[in-house]
C-alpha cells in the first residue's frame, strides 16, 4: 500500500500535464480525464484510510524519503512523503470533496470555450494540495502552499476578458505575497535554530531548542501564522477571499472553501509541537480566529450576492477553526474543517446550480431570486440541507463540530472566544436562512424572461450536490463527544499527543469549569443546548424577516441605515487599505517618478548635453585640410626637439 | 673654406623651404615635391655629417668612425628607397583625388571636416 503513495498527487499532476500539453488531443475527454485520476487518487487514499484504521492503536507514521530534493553543505532537504493521521483526515476531504466537485464540473462548465484549460488548472491544483497536506518537510509544504496559490489565481481570473476577475486574480495573489513571507521567515528561522525542515526532524530538535513560553518560538509561530492569516483568509488578510468568487463556481467550492483556504489550518495543526510551545501565539491565534468569525458573518448578514454571502461565511467558518487552534483543540478544528468541506462545497455547488439557472457566471442577486422551489427541487432540498447543517442543527454535521470548538474554548477558559463564537454562529445561523429564504421561498422576483429559462441542473450536477447533502448530514457521527462517542478524536489522538507532552500549559483551566457543581458532561449538554436553542432562534429570525413578513427588512434598513451602510460596505475595510496601503504606494510610486525624471534622467541627460556641447567645439580642430594636420604634426615636433634640449 | 656648418646652414634652409612648401602650397603634387624637399635635405645634414665627424679632423681615425660613415651612407639609401616608396604611394592618391574631384587642389580633400 505505501508504495503508490506517490500515485496520490501524481495522478491529477499528469492529468494536468495531458490536459495542459495536448489540449487538441484531449478535448471534450479532458474533463473524464481529470475525473478519472481523481478518482484514482481516491481509491488509494481510501485504501490508506482503511488500512490505518484497521491497525488501529498499531498505526505508525509513514516517512518515505523518494529522493534528495536540495542538498547543499549542511542542508538536506528529502522530497518525501508523511503520511499520519492528520494527513490520511486531509487527503481523503482533498480526494473525495475534489472528486465531487470535478464531476459537477463536467457538467457545470460544459461548453464552456475554456473546458480544456479549466480542467488543466483544476487537476493541477490538486496536485499542488496533495504536495501541501503529504508533503514531509516545511519546504515541501511551501511548494505546495505557493502551488495552489497560483492555481488559485489562474482559476480566479478564469474569465480573464473581465476586468474584475483579473483584478480579484491579482489581489489574491498580492494579499496571499504577504502572508507568504511571513511564513517564509518563520521557516528561516526555524532552520536557523534546529537545523531541520522535515518535520519529524523538527519535532524531535524544537523541545530541546526552544524553552516553552520562550520569545524566539514565540516570534517563529506568529510569523508561520502570519502566513496563516493570508492563505486561510483571517483578519486583517482576509480580503482577497470575497473578491475571489469571480472564478468558475466549482473553483469556489473546491479551492476557495473547502480545500485549499484550509491550508492554514493543517499547517498549523501539523506543527502543534511548535504551537503548543508558545502560549501567547495560540493566544493571538484564537483571538483573531474568534474576531473573523464574528467580522465576516456581520458582513454576511446584508450582502446581495449569493456567492459573496457563502464566501465571508466561509471567511467565518475559517474563523472558527482558527478559534479552535487558538484553544489547543486542535482536533476540533481539522473536525470542522472536515465538515465545513463538505456543507460549504454542496452550498457552493447550489449556488452554482442556481446561477446556472439563471445563465450567469458569477453573481446573482438574492433579491432578484426566489420562490426557485418550484423549478429547483433537488437543488433546494440539498442546499436546505446543508443550510441546516451549517447553521448547527443537531444531529447534523455542523452541529457537532461547531459545538465542540465552542465547548472547547469555553473549557480551556477562553469565554470571551466563546462569547464570539456564540454570536456568530447567531450571526451564520441567520444570514444562512436569509439566504435559503430569499432563493428558494417566497415568489419569484426576477423578470418573466428569466422565469422562462429557469430549470433544474442536469443529473451530473445535482447527483454531486446529493453527495455532499448526503455527508453534510452524517459526517458529524464520527465524533459526538456528547454522546460519549469520540472515534474520530481517538483517531487524530496520537498526532497531537506529542506536541501536548512537550507544550507549555497553553491554557488554563476554567475556573468556573472547576468550581461549578455541575458535572462537566453536564455542562456540555448544556451549551450545546445554548448553542442550539441560539441557532433557532436565529432561524425563526430569518423566516419571520424574509417570509412572513417581507416588508420587515425595508423598515429595519431604514431603522438601522447608518449600521446596514456600514455592514453593507464591509465596513469599509477595501477603502482603507486602498487609502491606507495602496495609495500610499501610488504616492510612493509617484516620489520615485519624479525622482528619476528630475533627478536621475535630468542629470543624465545634463551631463550627455555638457558632453554633446564640449563635443560640438571640440570637432571644429578637425578641418580635414591635410596642412592643417601638417602643421600640427610640424608643432608637435618642434615641442619634443625643445623638451629634448631642454632636458639634455 | 667650406665645412660642416655650411652644409648644415644650407640643409637646414632646403628642410624649411619644404615644411614651408607643405603647409602653404595648394597643389597635391608641389606638396610631394616639398616633402622630397625634406627628405633631401636631411639626406644632405647625414651625408655632411659622414663627411665631417663631429670630432676628430675629417679623416678616418679608427674601426668606430668607419662603422659611423657605413651606417649613415646606408642611413642615407634607405630614406632614398622609402621617399621613392612614398612618392608612388602619394601620386597614386593625387591620381585617385583627380578622378573623384577633377582636381589636385588638396583644400578640395575635406571629406573628414569634423
Amino acid at each position: 500500500m505505501n508504495a503508490y503513495f506517490w500515485l496520490i498527487p501524481i495522478l491529477p499532476g499528469l492529468a494536468a500535464a495531458l490536459n495542459g500539453l495536448a489540449p487538441k488531443a484531449t478535448g471534450r475527454m479532458a474533463g473524464h480525464l481529470a475525473v478519472l485520476a481523481m478518482l484514482g487518487s481516491l481509491a488509494i487514499s481510501s485504501m490508506a484510510l482503511f488500512a490505518a484504521l484497521t491497525a488501529g492503536h498499531a498505526f505508525q507514521p509513514i516517512d518515505i524519503d523518494y529522493f534528495t530534493w536540495i542538498g547543499v553543505g549542511g542542508l538536506n532537504i528529502p522530497f518525501g512523503v508523511y503520511v499520519d493521521q492528520l494527513s490520511l483526515v486531509m487527503m481523503m476531504v482533498v480526494s473525495f470533496v475534489g472528486s465531487v466537485i470535478f464531476i459537477y464540473a463536467t457538467g457545470y462548465m460544459h461548453g464552456d470555450p475554456g473546458y480544456v484549460r479549466f480542467f488543466t488548472y483544476l487537476p493541477l491544483f490538486t496536485f499542488f494540495m496533495f504536495l501541501l497536506v503529504m508533503g514531509n518537510s516545511l519546504p515541501l509544504l511551501f511548494v505546495g502552499w505557493e502551488g495552489v496559490g497560483l492555481c488559485s489565481y489562474l482559476l480566479i481570473g478564469y474569465f480573464y476578458d473581465r476586468d474584475y476577475a483579473a483584478a480579484a486574480g491579482m489581489k489574491a495573489f498580492i494579499v496571499n505575497r504577504i502572508g507568504d513571507f511571513g511564513f517564509l521567515l518563520g521557516m528561516l528561522l526555524l532552520f536557523w535554530y534546529t537545523g531541520s525542515l522535515k518535520f519529524t526532524g523538527l519535532f524531535e530538535a524544537a523541545p530541546g531548542v526552544f524553552t516553552a513560553g520562550g520569545a524566539v518560538i514565540t516570534v517563529i509561530t506568529l510569523l508561520l501564522f502570519v502566513g496563516a492569516t493570508g492563505k486561510s483568509a483571517q483578519l486583517p488578510l482576509y480580503v482577497w477571499l470575497p473578491d475571489a468568487m469571480a472564478g468558475p463556481t466549482p473553483v469556489s467550492a473546491l479551492i476557495h472553501a473547502a480545500t485549499m483556504v484550509t491550508a492554514g489550518i493543517y499547517m498549523i495543526a501539523r506543527l502543534n509541537p511548535l504551537f503548543s510551545m508558545a502560549p501567547v501565539t495560540l493566544l493571538v491565534v484564537g483571538t483573531i480566529g474568534g474576531l473573523t468569525a464574528l467580522f465576516a458573518a456581520s458582513i454576511a448578514l446584508v450582502q446581495r450576492d449569493s456567492k459573496k454571502i457563502l464566501a465571508y461565511s466561509t471567511v467565518s467558518q475559517l474563523g472558527y477553526m482558527f478559534l479552535a487552534l487558538g484553544s489547543g483543540a486542535y482536533i476540533a478544528a481539522i473536525f470542522h474543517l472536515m465538515t465545513h468541506a463538505f456543507f460549504k462545497a454542496c452550498l457552493f455547488l447550489g449556488a452554482g446550480s442556481v446561477l446556472h439557472a439563471f445563465h450567469r457566471d458569477t453573481d446573482v442577486d438574492v433579491f432578484e431570486a426566489g420562490g426557485l422551489r418550484k423549478y429547483m427541487p433537488y437543488t433546494r432540498a440539498t442546499f436546505l440541507i446543508a443550510t441546516i447543517a451549517i447553521s448547527g442543527i443537531p444531529p447534523l454535521a455542523g452541529f457537532w463540530s461547531k459545538d465542540e470548538i465552542l465547548w472547547e474554548a469555553f473549557a480551556a477558559g477562553r469565554v470571551f472566544l466563546w462569547f464570539l463564537g456564540i454570536l456568530a454562529a447567531f450571526c451564520t445561523a441567520f444570514y444562512m436562512f436569509r439566504l435559503y429564504n430569499l432563493l428558494f421561498s417566497g415568489e419569484f422576483r426576477g423578470t418573466e424572461d428569466q422565469r422562462h429559462h429557469l430549470h433544474e441542473s442536469p443529473a451530473v450536477m445535482w447527483l454531486p450536490l446529493a453527495v455532499l447533502a448526503a455527508f453534510s448530514i452524517c459526517i458529524g457521527c464520527v465524533n459526538m463527544p456528547l454522546l460519549g462517542y469520540t472515534g474520530f478524536h481517538d483517531f487524530l489522538h496520537p498526532v497531537f499527543a506529542h506536541g501536548a507532552a512537550h507544550g507549555a500549559e497553553a491554557v488554563e483551566e476554567n475556573a468556573f469549569l472547576a468550581s461549578s457543581f455541575l458535572s462537566e458532561h453536564m455542562l456540555e449538554w448544556i451549551f450545546a443546548g445554548i448553542s442550539v436553542v441560539v441557532a433557532v432562534v436565529a432561524i425563526l429570525f430569518a423566516r419571520v424577516f424574509y417570509v412572513w413578513f417581507p416588508n420587515m427588512p425595508e423598515r429595519m434598513r431604514e431603522a438601522f441605515s447608518s449600521i446596514h451602510t456600514i455592514l453593507f460596505n464591509k465596513y469599509y475595510v477595501d477603502e482603507m487599505y486602498h487609502a491606507g496601503f495602496i495609495q500610499t504606494y501610488f504616492n510612493g510610486c509617484g516620489a520615485a517618478n519624479w525622482f528619476d525624471n528630475r533627478v536621475i534622467i535630468a542629470g543624465l541627460n545634463g551631463l550627455a548635453n555638457t558632453v554633446r556641447g564640449l563635443a560640438d567645439r571640440l570637432r571644429r580642430i578637425q578641418t580635414g585640410l591635410a596642412p592643417h594636420y601638417a602643421l600640427g604634426t610640424l608643432a608637435g615636433m618642434v615641442f619634443l626637439v625643445v623638451v629634448f634640449l631642454l632636458c639634455y | 673654406m667650406i665645412g660642416l656648418y655650411h652644409f648644415l646652414i644650407l640643409s637646414g634652409v632646403l628642410f624649411s623651404l619644404g615644411v614651408l612648401g607643405v603647409l602653404l602650397r595648394r597643389n597635391a603634387l608641389v606638396v610631394l615635391m616639398a616633402v622630397e624637399l625634406m627628405l633631401n635635405a636631411a639626406n644632405l645634414a647625414v651625408v655632411a655629417f659622414v663627411r665631417y665627424p663631429m670630432f676628430g679632423d675629417g679623416g678616418i681615425v679608427n674601426a668606430q668612425d668607419y662603422a659611423a660613415m657605413t651606417n649613415g651612407m646606408t642611413l642615407v639609401f634607405l630614406v632614398m628607397t622609402v621617399a621613392a616608396a612614398e612618392v608612388g604611394v602619394g601620386l597614386a592618391i593625387v591620381i585617385n583625388l583627380y578622378r573623384q574631384k577633377k582636381s589636385v587642389n588638396i583644400e578640395e580633400a575635406n571629406a573628414l571636416k569634423g
